[in-house]
C-alpha cells in the first residue's frame, strides 16, 4: 500500500537533514507503528507523505499502490486516498464543520469522477459516524475545531477520517493531550476502520496508544532512520526501558 | 515662494472652481414649496464648502477628482451572464431605477400595510409632508465636525428617490434596484425613511445604478423603532459611487446596515449615525472584494450622545491583484454619553503583496464610564488552515474560498435575517467561484 523507500528530507529554509534514508512499507489491512524519540523525525515523515511546504526531498521515493504521491499536490494525495490526522488540529474560525466536511467528500469524489454525496446521505452518513464518536450536533455546526478542547479535536481527526473513508491513514501523535477516556474513544474509532483494505500508520511517542491500537509491526526511528522493526513486543519494551538505549546502538 | 497660508487659499480656490464647473453642467429640478427651500439651502451650504479635493484630510486616501468632475467618466456595462439577481428568492416589494431614473413599469405595485411609499418628485409638489423636516436635515446635521460636500450636493441637485414612511411592522421587504443601461449615465438619489415609534422596515439595495452615482439615504428611527438595510453594491466594474447614509437613532432604537461590494472601480460609502435617545443600538458592517483596479472605501462616523447605547462597525475587505481597500470609522464619545457601548473591528485579508489596506481607526471618548474597543488587521491568508483543507481533498482555489467566507463571516453574521444572509453568502461564493475561472 504505501511504500517509503531511501527517503531523505531536509528544511527548506536551512541546511538540515531530518530524515536520513527512511525505508517502509505498510501493507493493506495492517497497523505499523512508529514510535520514537522527540527530534527523531516521526513528525517530518507525516508531513512530508501529507505534503506541507517546508520539507525538500532529496533522495528517495514514496508510492501509494504504485502512485508517486511526492510529485501530488496535498488534494491530489487525499483523494488518492491518503489521510492524514494532524497532531495539532487547525483551527479555522468561519467554516462551518458540516460544510468543511461536504466539500472535503464531494471535493474528492469530483477529483475521482464520482457524482456528489446526496445531502441526504451525507447527514445520515455524518450523524452515524459522530454518533459513534459521541459528537454532538453542536459541534458539527460549529467552525471547524473552534473551541473543541483537545479531545474533541482529536475525535474530530477521526470523524474525518471514518466520512472521507481513505486508504491510507497515517495518525500523528494522536494520543497527545487525551486523558485515558478520550484515547480509548479515539481508539474505537480507528479500530472500527480496520478491515483488509485498507493501512494505518500510528506515529506515537508513547506506548500507551497502542494498547487500545494494537499494531501488527512496530518500528523505532532514531536520527531520521528506522532503527528497529518488531512485534507488538517492541513498545512494550520501550515503555520499559525507555529510547535511552537507541543513542548507544545508533552512536 | 509659496508660504503656508497661500497654499491653503489655493486649495480653497480649487475646490470652488471645481463647484463652478460642476454646477455650470446642472440644473436645478423643478419643484417647488419646501423641497425648494431645501434645494436652495443646500446650494448655499454648497458654495460655503466648495467640493472634495485630495488635499482634504477627509479625503486623504481616496481622490474624489472622478466624482466630482463635470462629467462622469463612462463605464461599460456588464454582461452578467445571465446569472441569478441579488435578493431574487426574497419576497419584497421591488422599486426599479434605471440610470437614477424611477421607472413605474419595472416595479411592484407600492403598497405594503403599515408603510407609505411615494416619489419624492410627487411629493414635493405638496405644501405639507413629513418630508419636509427630514429631506436634507440630517445631511445638513452631519457636516459637522467634518464637511461631506457630496452628500450636499445631492439634497441640492437630486432628481429622484423615495420617501418612505413606516408606522407597523412591515411583513416584507422594500427593494431598491437600481440598474444601469447607460454608460454614460450620472443619477443622484435622495430618499428619505421614516420609521416611526415601534414601526419595523428592511429595506434592500442592489444594483449598479449608472456610471456615475451619488446617493443619499436619510434615516430617522423613532423610539423602539426597528431598521434594517442590506445593501449589494452593483458590479459593473467601471462604476463609481459616492454614497451616504445618514441615520438618527432614538431611544430604544435599532438600526442595522450592511453592505456588500464586488468590483466597482470607486466606490464610497459613508455612514453617520447619532443616537439621540439612550438604550438604543446601531450596527454599521460591511464586506468587500476587490479584485485589480479597484478603490473602497468606506467612511463611518458613529456619535454617541445618549446613555447605554450600543454600536458596531464590522468592515472586511478581501483584495487582491492591487486592489485598495480604505477604513476610517471613529467613534465620538460625548460627555455623558455614560455605559456606551462601543465596537470597531476593521479588517482585510491581501491575497497578494500588491494590494493595499489603509485603516484609521478612531475614538475619541469624553465620557468616563464607557466600553469601546477597536481594532485594525491586514494579513495574508492562513497558510496553516490552508493545508489542513487541502490535506482533506479541497483544491487550493476553493480552499482559498473557504478561508476567504470564513474572513468576512463576521461581517455577514451581521445580517439578522437568515434568509437574507443566505442569499447575499451565496453571492458571495458565485463570485469568488467565478473569479478562480
Amino acid at each position: 500500500m504505501l511504500d517509503i523507500k531511501n527517503l531523505h528530507v531536509k528544511l527548506e529554509e536551512e541546511d538540515k537533514e531530518i530524515l536520513k534514508g527512511v525505508d517502509l512499507s505498510v501493507e493493506a489491512g495492517k497497523v505499523h507503528a512508529i514510535m520514537g524519540p522527540n527530534g527523531s523525525g516521526k513528525s517530518t515523515l507525516s508531513y512530508v507523505l501529507s505534503g506541507r511546504d517546508g520539507y525538500v526531498v532529496t533522495d528517495g521515493s514514496a508510492t501509494l499502490e504504485g502512485a508517486d504521491i511526492l510529485s501530488m499536490d496535498p488534494e491530489e494525495r487525499a483523494a488518492a486516498g491518503l489521510f492524514l490526522a494532524f497532531q495539532y488540529p487547525v483551527e479555522i474560525p468561519g467554516v462551518g464543520n458540516m460544510t468543511f466536511l461536504r466539500t472535503a467528500v464531494n471535493a474528492q469524489r469530483k477529483a475521482r469522477g464520482e457524482d456528489e454525496i446526496s445531502a441526504a446521505d451525507f447527514l445520515k452518513l455524518v450523524r452515524e459516524k459522530a454518533k459513534e464518536l459521541r459528537m454532538d450536533q453542536d459541534m458539527l455546526k460549529r467552525p471547524v475545531n473552534v473551541g473543541f478542547s483537545g479531545g474533541e479535536k482529536k475525535r474530530n481527526e477521526i470523524l474525518q477520517m471514518a466520512i472521507l473513508q481513505p486508504r491510507m491513514c497515517i495518525l500523528d501523535e494522536t494520543d497527545s493531550g487525551l486523558d485515558v477516556d478520550a484515547m480509548k474513544l479515539v481508539a474505537d474509532g480507528v479500530n472500527a476502520l480496520r478491515d483488509a483494505g485498507r493501512g494505518f500508520l500510528v506515529i506515537t511517542h508513547y506506548q500507551r496508544l497502542l494498547d487500545h491500537i494494537v499494531p501488527d509491526v512496530v518500528h523505532i526511528m532514531s536520527g531520521g532512520r528506522i532503527v528497529q522493526t518488531g512485534g507488538p513486543e517492541l513498545a512494550r519494551q520501550v515503555e520499559e526501558e525507555g529510547y535511552g538505549h537507541l543513542n548507544e546502538e545508533t552512536a | 515662494m509659496a508660504t503656508p497660508t497661500r497654499v491653503k487659499q489655493q486649495a480653497l480656490q480649487a475646490k470652488h472652481d471645481a463647484l463652478d464647473a460642476r454646477l455650470a453642467a446642472m440644473t436645478m429640478p423643478a419643484g417647488g414649496g419646501w423641497i425648494a427651500s431645501a434645494r436652495n439651502a443646500a446650494l448655499t451650504r454648497l458654495r460655503e464648502t466648495g467640493l472634495p479635493h485630495k488635499r482634504d484630510e477627509y479625503w486623504k486616501y481616496t481622490d474624489p477628482a472622478t466624482l466630482v468632475q463635470p462629467e462622469p467618466v463612462p463605464a461599460a456595462l456588464l454582461d452578467d451572464g445571465g446569472e441569478a439577481p441579488v435578493f431574487g428568492e426574497i419576497d419584497r416589494i421591488k422599486l426599479v431605477f434605471v440610470d437614477g431614473v424611477f421607472d413605474s413599469d419595472k416595479s411592484d405595485d407600492p403598497s405594503l400595510a403599515g408603510v407609505e411609499i411615494e416619489r419624492l418628485e410627487e411629493a414635493s409638489t405638496r405644501d405639507i409632508h413629513w418630508a419636509r423636516d427630514l429631506y436634507g436635515t440630517l445631511e445638513a446635521q452631519g457636516q459637522s465636525p467634518v464637511r461631506r460636500p457630496l452628500a450636499t450636493l445631492n439634497t441640492a441637485f437630486a432628481t429622484d428617490g423615495v420617501l418612505i414612511r413606516v408606522t407597523g411592522k412591515a411583513e416584507k421587504p422594500v427593494s431598491l434596484i437600481y440598474l444601469h443601461k447607460s454608460d454614460t449615465s450620472d443619477a443622484i438619489l435622495h430618499h428619505c425613511i421614516k420609521v416611526e415609534s415601534g414601526a419595523e422596515l428592511t429595506v434592500l439595495e442592489n444594483g449598479p445604478a449608472a456610471a456615475r452615482f451619488n446617493k443619499v439615504m436619510e434615516v430617522d428611527v423613532a423610539e423602539g423603532g426597528t431598521f434594517h438595510h442590506v445593501r449589494a453594491q452593483g458590479r459593473d466594474h467601471e462604476r463609481r459611487a459616492a454614497t451616504h447614509i445618514f441615520a438618527q437613532v432614538a431611544r430604544e432604537a435599532t438600526f442595522k446596515s450592511f453592505t456588500l461590494t464586488a468590483n466597482g472601480v470607486l466606490t464610497r460609502n459613508e455612514v453617520i449615525v447619532e443616537f439621540t435617545g439612550d438604550d438604543a443600538v446601531a450596527h454599521v458592517a460591511g464586506a468587500c472584494l476587490g479584485d485589480g483596479d479597484f478603490h473602497h472605501d468606506d467612511t463611518v462616523f458613529v456619535t454617541h450622545d445618549a446613555e447605554r447605547c450600543e454600536s458596531r462597525q464590522v468592515f472586511k475587505k478581501v483584495l487582491r491583484n492591487g486592489a485598495i481597500g480604505v477604513f476610517q470609522g471613529k467613534i465620538l464619545v460625548q460627555p455623558g454619553a455614560q455605559k456606551t457601548d462601543g465596537y470597531q473591528i476593521s479588517q482585510s485579508l491581501l491575497l497578494d503583496e500588491d494590494s493595499q489596506f489603509l485603516a484609521k481607526p478612531e475614538l475619541e471618548i469624553y465620557a468616563d464610564d464607557v466600553a469601546c474597543s477597536h481594532g485594525s488587521t491586514s494579513g495574508a491568508i492562513d497558510e496553516e488552515g490552508l493545508f489542513y483543507l487541502r490535506s482533506r481533498g479541497i483544491p487550493e482555489g476553493p480552499a482559498t474560498d473557504l478561508m476567504t467566507l470564513a474572513f468576512l463571516a463576521e461581517a455577514i453574521e451581521e445580517i439578522d435575517d437568515a434568509e437574507i444572509a443566505a442569499d447575499i453568502t451565496a453571492r458571495l461564493e458565485a463570485w469568488l467561484a467565478r473569479r478562480r475561472r
